[in-house]
């Protein structure tokens, strides 16, 4: 008797922790807030400005879902999350999706129960290294002292890296990427490693940014993406889509300016028509309405205006589109079909 | 042999002290120079001092307050090791108040100002309790007055003028009046004390906005329990009135007073913009937990060092209990657990806000170091103090309130003021978990593409703040150890 009920209070538990995952569309349409996890503050990733408003690549998806659900970009909630507690804040149920670059490995796809609903941008591991040392490769670094970011993926990569190439180094163990800088302008180290993007943006701000190099070897896949609770396909659906409708936008040239024009009516490109809600039901198949991807990209504008103002070229961070390119450029940025 | 003996008779007149052992020389000589190897260290010693402050002043002085990024501050400067003061001068309102809305900053401040005007009466003798009156209009007034419309400037205008009013009574009858005044039977102004009271339930309101109901609902269910107490004690013994009255409290909070709150707010409402937790940050957010934790832990650690000092059995093992188990774990697992653990164990979509999860498990924090605090106090009183109380015939509560505590306090002031300041330092802690605290801000400033790689601004910023606030914290229990020191040493 009383395992039955204790059954059934389980049954009832799950149930009840079953419709509550899996209605996250409807929770979050019935809230009017999108809730979503962003880093605490990564250059060019995410960020608040002095005036409290969150900017960054990773802040620009988070716009573009909230745009796409509710129709403002600004109706986000940004819960800032560090490396520890990301995990938790999207398991339990605090944010309803987390843009967050981190890497899309197998543990956390399988193990974690997240689903990683694609890939915003494709980084890798490379080495600063000081221009007065004279090497040109990292494959020169043999008993180079290195410093590295303890408790970080990007730690196990270097120690591959220098197995794999049968030479030493010396690890200078840091916390933060402030505390690295530091560390390597006062010369404490011959070479800092962490994801390209984060290189590129601590070698913009030095006093003289020719002084280092970022050697060309990139000795790792970090590929960075939104991810959602396992559970809830239709809501992953919504922010997969959202994120292909950016990419897809810039492939077929809708930008934030014209897509107003564009999406007037129905032009003589099908797969436009069809993004843009002119022709077909794309965005009632998704629970959304037809605008869906207009106000998305409206709002954020496409792929490459989102890369460009937030950390491109013209940006003090400064990254080129390297892989980030679209597939056409020959980068690794490709979207379904919309169809 | 003529008597060539000599007797002075008048004193030598008084001559001054050599020049080399007074003023500046003398204290130089007696503190700097008094011997060989005192003078080496002096003269090392000054001359690391120069070296520092050099450094840093070339540093510090530097004209980059209107740079506005890591690269315009570098041009401004024109290169080299300097400070880039811009971040501060773009970033300091966002340090102070974090996300909280612009056009409420007034919130917070006021806020701010009624805290010093409510502890105040707590912690100082030296003022009257009518110049405390004053300070609450001046402060109420200027508000009235900066939030403007017509309603706003007479409100402002009549307080400051009732604040003058006050003050200009209090300045024109000196002590000895004023006393003959009241022995003649003219009306004493209410215990300023009364705002103490008032104060913690108005802040949650200012801070988190919403209906003003909902806190005088809270206020209403202490009163209720105290007058409960009054009737029943008196009918059913002490014990049973005391239980029964926080069953009547406990049922009012849990079932009537939001009820009653949104039913008075729906005819007379008086609602401020809501503010969530999660636009709570920098020092204001800082402030909060502190003065939330400190506030609330002395008094839960008096009673818990009174409970481990008990004879009552469970009552003992409970406070022993939650104090060892309190002191045995990292705060920042506590943080952890108040951000992460309770998400997963509460059922999904609970919305139990952080700030609040954060603030009980400081305050758990700070109360376990409290009553160890206090009980040291508790060991120092010799026996004779409390055979002495029983001797009386005082009750337990009695003897407590009236011969104990005031002495144990007395001799635990040290050690409670460094527990307080301690506590106010640990919650930058709550950075970890991804609130954004002073400490947390600065990383997410540096975030920004134009302040990359700032640090010493930032933290020498933040540190300037927090030793405002440390600071006066160590200066007044000095103060209130001289003003309480009845021995004679």
């Amino acid at each position: 008797m009383k395992k039955t009920v204790f059954l059934g209070a389980l049954t009832v538990a799950g149930l009840a922790a079953g419709a509550s995952a899996a209605a996250t569309l409807d929770d979050v349409k019935a809230r009017g807030k999108l809730n979503c996890g962003v880093a605490t503050g990564v250059p060019g990733f995410a960020a608040p400005d002095a005036n409290g408003r969150w900017e960054g690549f990773d802040v620009a998806v988070c716009r573009a879902v909230a745009a796409a659900v509710l129709g403002d970009s600004d109706a986000v909630e940004f819960v800032p999350t560090t490396g520890k507690t990301r995990f938790t804040a999207l398991a339990s149920g605090e944010v309803d999706m987390l843009a967050r670059n981190t890497t899309w490995t197998l543990s956390r796809d399988v193990d974690l129960k997240f689903t990683f609903v694609g890939v915003n941008y494709y980084d890798g591991q490379g080495f600063l290294v000081n221009k007065d040392l004279g090497v040109s490769s990292a494959k020169e670094l043999d008993g180079a002292t290195v410093c590295i970011q303890t408790g970080t993926t990007t730690e196990l990569n270097l120690a591959d890296f220098f197995r794999t190439n049968n030479m030493s180094y010396e690890p200078v163990p840091i916390e933060t990427q402030a505390e690295a800088l530091q560390q390597f302008n006062a010369g404490a180290c011959d070479s800092y490693t962490t994801d390209a993007s984060g290189l590129a943006a601590a070698r913009s701000t030095f006093e003289d940014p020719s002084s280092a190099i970022i050697m060309p070897e990139i000795i790792s896949k970090e590929p960075l993406g939104p991810l959602v609770r396992h559970g809830d396909n239709e809501w992953g659906d919504v922010v997969r889509w959202t994120l292909n409708a950016l990419v897809t936008a810039e492939e077929f040239g809708v930008t934030s300016t014209n897509v107003a024009e564009l999406s007037a009516a129905a032009g003589d490109n099908p797969e436009i028509n069809r993004l843009l809600g002119t022709e077909g039901s794309l965005g009632e198949m998704l629970g959304l309405d037809a605008d869906w991807a207009r106000r998305a990209i409206a709002s954020v504008g496409n792929y490459g205006e989102v890369f460009a103002t937030n950390i491109g070229e013209d940006t003090p961070i400064g990254l080129a589109r390297g892989l980030n390119a679209q597939w056409r450029d020959g980068g690794l940025i490709y979207s379904p079909p919309f169809r | 042999m003529s008597d060539m003996s000599y007797v002075r008779s008048e004193m030598l007149p008084e001559r001054a002290p050599p020049a080399s052992s007074v003023g500046v020389i003398g204290w130089m000589r007696a503190n700097l120079f008094s011997s060989v190897l005192n003078s080496i260290l002096s003269i090392v010693s000054l001359v690391l001092v120069v070296w520092l402050l050099s450094a840093f002043l070339s540093w510090a002085l530097s004209p980059t307050w209107s740079g506005t990024s890591v690269n315009n501050c570098r041009e401004l400067s024109g290169g080299g090791h300097v400070a880039c003061w811009g971040v501060i001068r773009e970033r300091w309102v966002q340090l102070l108040f974090g996300f909280y809305p612009p056009e409420e900053y007034w919130r917070p401040m006021l806020a701010f100002a009624l805290l010093f005007v409510a502890v105040t009466p707590v912690l100082f003798s030296m003022i009257s309790r009518r110049m405390n009156w004053v300070m609450l209009c001046v402060v109420l007034g200027v508000t009235a007055l900066y939030l403007g419309g017509l309603a706003g400037s007479i409100a402002g205008l009549a307080l400051l003028a009732l604040g003058a009013a006050i003050a200009y009574k209090a300045l024109s009858t000196d002590k000895d009046a004023r006393a003959a005044e009241i022995a003649e039977g003219a009306k004493r102004l209410p215990n300023p004390l009364i705002f103490t009271a008032i104060f913690p339930f108005l802040t949650p309101w200012l801070l988190w906005g919403g209906s003003l109901w909902l806190p005088i609902a809270a206020a209403l269910g202490f009163v209720l329990a105290f007058y409960a107490y009054r009737y029943l004690a008196a009918v059913l013994g002490s014990l049973s009135g005391l239980i029964l009255s926080v069953i009547v409290a406990l049922v009012w909070w849990l079932f009537m007073a939001v009820p009653f709150g949104n039913a008075i707010g729906g005819i007379i409402p008086l609602d401020l913009v809501q503010v969530a937790s999660r636009d709570f940050g920098g020092f204001m957010l800082s402030l909060t937990i502190g003065v939330v934790a400190i506030g609330c832990s002395l008094p839960i650690g008096i009673v818990l060092a009174l409970g481990r000092q008990s004879d009552l059995f469970i009552v003992k093992t409970l406070c022993v209990g939650f104090i060892e188990f309190i002191r045995g774990v990292p705060l920042i697992t506590l943080l952890f657990v108040a951000s992460t653990l309770l998400n997963i164990f509460l059922p999904p979509g609970t919305n139990f806000d952080i700030i609040l999860r954060v603030l009980i498990m400081v305050t758990l924090f700070a109360s376990a170091y409290m009553a160890e605090v206090i009980r040291g106090g508790l060991a120092a009183l010799p026996r004779g103090q409390y055979e002495a109380a029983d001797a009386l015939g005082l009750d337990y509560w009695k003897a407590q309130r009236l011969i104990i505590m005031p002495q144990a306090l007395k001799i635990s002031i040290p050690g409670i003021v460094s527990t307080f300041i301690g506590v106010f330092k640990d919650t930058t802690l709550v950075s970890i978990i991804g609130l954004l605290d002073p400490l947390g801000l600065s990383n997410s400033i540096r975030a920004d593409a134009n302040w990359i790689g700032l640090i010493w601004e930032l933290y020498g910023f933040i540190a300037l703040l927090f030793f405002v606030f440390c600071f006066s914290m160590s200066r007044y229990s000095m103060y209130l150890e001289r003003r309480l020191r009845t021995d004679h040493r």
